[in-house]
């Protein structure tokens, strides 16, 4: 298999222009006879079939949930960037674009993060038309604020809700049209399998999660939006129902895999505080623009935060990174706060956790405008700790939160599959190594919005594309399969169940592939994921009756899909003989234990086509940068 | 936090499909930590029933952080439980006593059939934003985004009215099983804001023709769902809402 990329050639200010107006297009009149399956409604998926059926295709979408608004973008607080530059205080799309290739650990495509800062502009005024409710200021602009690791301020945002105020403007676009019947939504469905017709992507098998039963789809082509696929460390900041199934079944089907050991650790989550334990909960890291971290200078010192006078305080991020301070990149910040408390300086009752103290910033800006900022969030610490931050220092540990992974595609968002696209966090596009705060909810727009409907046309225009028949045999083989192996799952009949699994998996995954890798580590989790999932092929058990609504079902099947992935995300962050971004390789450090990159050896996005069971074949797609001097990342 | 642990007894309505009559079955929650939420606790529920080869109970959930809107069951008569302001996944056990007895339902409505234990359909909800709840705005086009300066009052209160989740607590805690907070909401979120205004009589009035068309009851002024609402959707949203209603009746007829 060829890597080709597509990416435009020219200066990169102009590639966008130049491949839009090369990309071929489709006739008016030709759209309403296209099909276009659309997986998933978060903001890459309700934005691309809004987009897709408003230009007069005909469109198909699918979501686990039983209303597309409810997708895991709904969870999103801070924020979105764009280069608009209405704080006059610098930015620009080269600014916002050399930001996100810098934060990225210079691991992304140059032409497609370029692209991305160009549409941001777009994606603000079409939600501000949908009527996106933005932070305004008394004059009735719009609000900017400065986010994790930006000294611009570029950031919209929506109180703390703003993946919640995007997510409403798609889906409400979704919903006009899907009542002018250009949509057709089908909730409470998982897609099982990828259905191929002479290698292109034609359709997919999908289950009802009510009755049970398995549903054949046909398109002209098939979009994935389906997010990304944290759980497989089962704790993580993501949605209960986030899950790799959709990718990693096209996976299985020939689409590339792309850097999936690529794992953005969050600095700013609610601490773990029991097995029970079913997600974690992230707090903004806007907290950090006015909230100090800190520990205890003296390792072991268990004294109450009152207690230690400010001279045995250890504001390790301010001492460390003197100009960026406490808003280092989110790679920086989850890094040190794991290397305080490895060295015994932890806080509360695990020793797991940092101090993110507003004291000062209460004293200098009054309660009020700290409440005016954060009163929301501080609402909502409360709500799970019963401890009142305006009171007492929030406890932070850094916990899974996005993966940079994912799907590989080019420069039209097709994956290594003709006819499948992928969009959002579920592609590996635009973050690199590590994605810069308020980004994802931009890219997932950017997608959906304004480069799908352009790029699928071209697809569909350049290729023959035969009418859609469910009861061909790539169907009728696919649905069979995904009934065979639900029908395994439920014969295993044993003793343990899936979250148990699903924890033991998380377990190996966090120790061995979470915040710091090594070859060693990475060795011995290679010898215990198999045995892992060797007994949860013997040992699993799924209670309840498979052709009904049925939970446990829904995920057991996930995490099997999960186990495998875990395999591969191992596989690749052993190859990966460098630290970069959220990657970090302990063998890999400058003397300061900064991620060491190897731009000699490792410049390149490792992309994993999979054979057979036994077979896994690395491709390298190179990284070329012709307008960044790749530099090592400073934030001191 | 504290280590402390609770038992509950749960009476938790168990129904297998639209069709069954349901019931409400009893189970014991032993050693629950206060520091857990309550879906934590359904989860532990459930793995006890799993390990002994019985059907778990059903429940939604998703983000668990209060904001999708997945979630909620009837805890003791209250939507999402006894606490204010509160989404069952961000109700924590700390808000209970040992021994304390919770009856656990699922929200009931006419319009939303219960599709398995606490599992309930709320697609008429997206049927009521179908009728109306958006701005028609196609992608591409649309000026800059500060052409059009929105006052910082305004677009506060369209914020509060848009922060509504769409969980149907208003609807359960109705007498008259109405959703007019929820309608309410989407009509001020875009009538407050100029981008929504062109619309604001049609869409009004299609929306409630909607939600009156799916078997949704009328508002009556009972207040209930402000009390149940998670998000603290305010019921000034109904006055603003029969105001546009008003005035769209007076110069439209819905489009269907
Ligand atoms: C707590 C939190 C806060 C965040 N805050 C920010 C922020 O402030 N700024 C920012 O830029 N980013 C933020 N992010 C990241 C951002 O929210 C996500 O990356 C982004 O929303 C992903 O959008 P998506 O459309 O790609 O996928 P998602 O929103 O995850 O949607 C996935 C969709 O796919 C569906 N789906 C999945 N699998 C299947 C299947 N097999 N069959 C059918 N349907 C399926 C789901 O039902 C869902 O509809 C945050 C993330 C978290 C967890
Ligand atoms: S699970 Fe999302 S609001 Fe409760």
């Amino acid at each position: 298999m060829q890597l080709n990329a597509h990416i435009p050639s020219g200066p990169l200010s102009e590639k966008w222009d130049k491949h839009r107006f090369e990309l071929k297009l489709v006739n008016p009149a030709n759209k309403r006879k296209y099909e276009i399956i659309v997986v998933g409604t978060g903001l890459a998926g309700s934005s691309a079939a809004a987009s897709l059926a408003e230009l007069g295709y005909h469109v198909k979408i699918f979501c686990i949930q039983d209303s597309p608004r409810r997708a895991h973008s709904i969870a999103a607080q801070g924020g979105i960037n764009a280069a608009k530059n209405y704080p006059n205080d610098g930015d620009s799309i080269k600014r916002l674009f050399y930001d996100t290739i810098k934060g990225g650990d210079f691991r992304a495509r140059e032409a497609n993060v370029y692209r991305l800062s160009q549409i941001s502009n777009n994606i603000i005024d079409h939600c501000v038309a949908l009527g996106v409710p933005f932070a305004r200021e008394y004059g009735g602009l719009l609000a900017n604020r400065s986010f994790g690791g930006a000294q611009v301020s570029r950031t919209f945002y929506a109180r703390g809700q703003t993946g919640q105020q995007l997510l409403l403007g798609a889906y409400s676009a979704l919903s006009r049209q899907i009542a002018l019947g250009n949509v057709e939504m089908f909730t409470r469905r998982e897609m099982m399998d990828l259905v191929l017709i002479n290698d292109h992507a034609r359709g997919i098998i999908v289950r009802n999660l009510v009755t049970g039963e398995l549903e054949r789809h046909g398109a002209h082509s098939v979009v994935l939006a389906t997010g990304g696929y944290g759980n497989v460390f089962f704790l993580s900041t993501n949605a209960m129902n986030s899950n790799v199934s959709a990718s990693w079944r096209s996976y299985l089907k020939g689409a590339c895999f792309a850097n999936p050991s690529f794992t953005q650790i969050h600095p700013t989550c609610i601490p773990v505080h029991g097995t029970y334990q079913s997600k974690l909960t992230l707090m903004s890291e806007s907290l950090r623009n006015d909230g100090r971290v800190w520990v205890p200078k003296e390792p072991g010192d268990k004294r109450a935060f009152q207690d230690i006078p400010e001279s045995e305080r250890h504001y390790y991020l301010e001492a460390k990174y003197p100009s960026f301070g406490n808003l280092v990149p989110r790679d920086v910040a989850s890094r040190n706060a794991k290397e305080q408390c490895d060295a015994g300086r932890g806080v509360g009752e695990t020793g797991y956790a940092v101090y993110l103290d507003f004291r000062d910033a209460i004293a200098r800006d009054g309660k009020n405008t700290i409440e005016k900022k954060y009163g929301n969030l501080f609402q909502m610490y409360e709500r799970i700790t019963g401890e009142n931050p305006y009171e007492s220092p929030m406890k932070i540990y850094p916990a899974v939160h996005y993966t940079m992974g994912g799907l590989w595609v080019d420069y039209n968002l097709m994956s290594t599959i003709p006819g499948l696209f992928v969009l959002g966090e579920a592609n590996f596009s635009d973050h690199g190594a590590n994605r810069l705060g308020a980004s994802a909810l931009m890219q997932g727009l950017a997608d959906g919005f304004f480069v799908i409907p352009y790029t699928i046309g071209n697809y569909l225009n350049g290729h023959s594309q035969p009418n859609i028949d469910t009861s061909h045999s790539a169907f009728k083989d696919a649905e069979h399969e995904t009934g065979e192996r639900i029908n395994r799952l439920i014969a295993i009949d044993g003793k343990r169940t899936v979250d148990d699994f699903h924890k033991a998996l998380g377990n190996i995954m966090w120790e061995y592939c979470g915040m710091a890798r090594n070859e060693a580590g990475l060795e011995t989790a290679l010898d215990k994921l198999p045995e892992l999932r060797e007994e949860f092929w013997e040992n699993l058990k799924v209670p309840g009756d498979p052709a009904s609504f049925n939970q446990s079902l829904e995920r057991a099947i996930r995490v099997a899909d999960f186990m495998e992935l875990g395999e591969l995300m191992l596989h690749d962050a052993l190859d990966r003989e460098e630290s970069c971004g959220c990657h970090l390789r302990e063998e890999y450090q400058t003397d300061e234990n900064e991620a060491l990159r190897n731009d000699d050896e490792y410049c390149y996005v490792s992309v994993w086509e999979h054979q057979d069971d036994e077979n896994l074949q690395l491709h390298k797609e190179p990284l070329v940068f012709e307008n960044v001097q790749l530099s090592q990342r400073s934030y001191k | 936090m504290s280590t402390q642990t609770i038992n509950l007894t749960l009476k938790v309505w168990r129904q297998n499909g639209p069709d069954d009559k349901g019931r409400l079955d009893t189970y014991h929650a032993k050693n629950i930590s206060k520091d857990m939420s309550f879906l934590e606790m359904l989860d532990v529920v459930n793995e006890g029933l799993s390990k002994k080869n019985q059907d778990p109970i059903a429940f939604d959930s998703d983000c668990r952080e209060g904001i999708c809107g997945m979630c909620g069951a009837m805890v003791n008569g209250h939507a999402h439980g006894p606490e204010s302001e509160t989404t069952l996944c961000q109700l924590h056990m700390r808000h209970f006593k040992d021994g304390d007895t919770l009856y656990i339902e699922p929200f009931r409505a006419r319009a939303f059939k219960i599709i398995k234990d606490l599992v309930i359909d709320r697609s008429a909800f997206d049927q009521i934003i179908q009728a109306g709840g958006f701005i028609s705005v196609n992608t591409g086009g649309a000026p800059d985004a500060n052409a059009t300066p929105v006052s910082l009052e305004k677009s506060s209160l369209a914020m509060d009215a848009a922060a509504c989740i769409g969980c149907g607590a208003c609807v359960a805690s109705c007498p008259n099983a109405s959703a007019m907070l929820f309608v309410s909401a989407k009509v001020s979120h875009l009538a407050l804001l100029p981008q929504g205004q062109p619309e604001a009589t049609r869409r009004s009035l299609n929306m409630i023709c909607e939600m009156d068309h799916l078997g949704f009851g009328n508002c009556s002024n009972e207040r209930e769902c402000e009390a149940a609402c998670p998000k603290g959707i305010s019921i000034q949203n109904i006055a603003r809402l029969n105001r546009e209603f008003i005035k769209s009746s007076l110069f439209s007829t819905p489009s269907v």
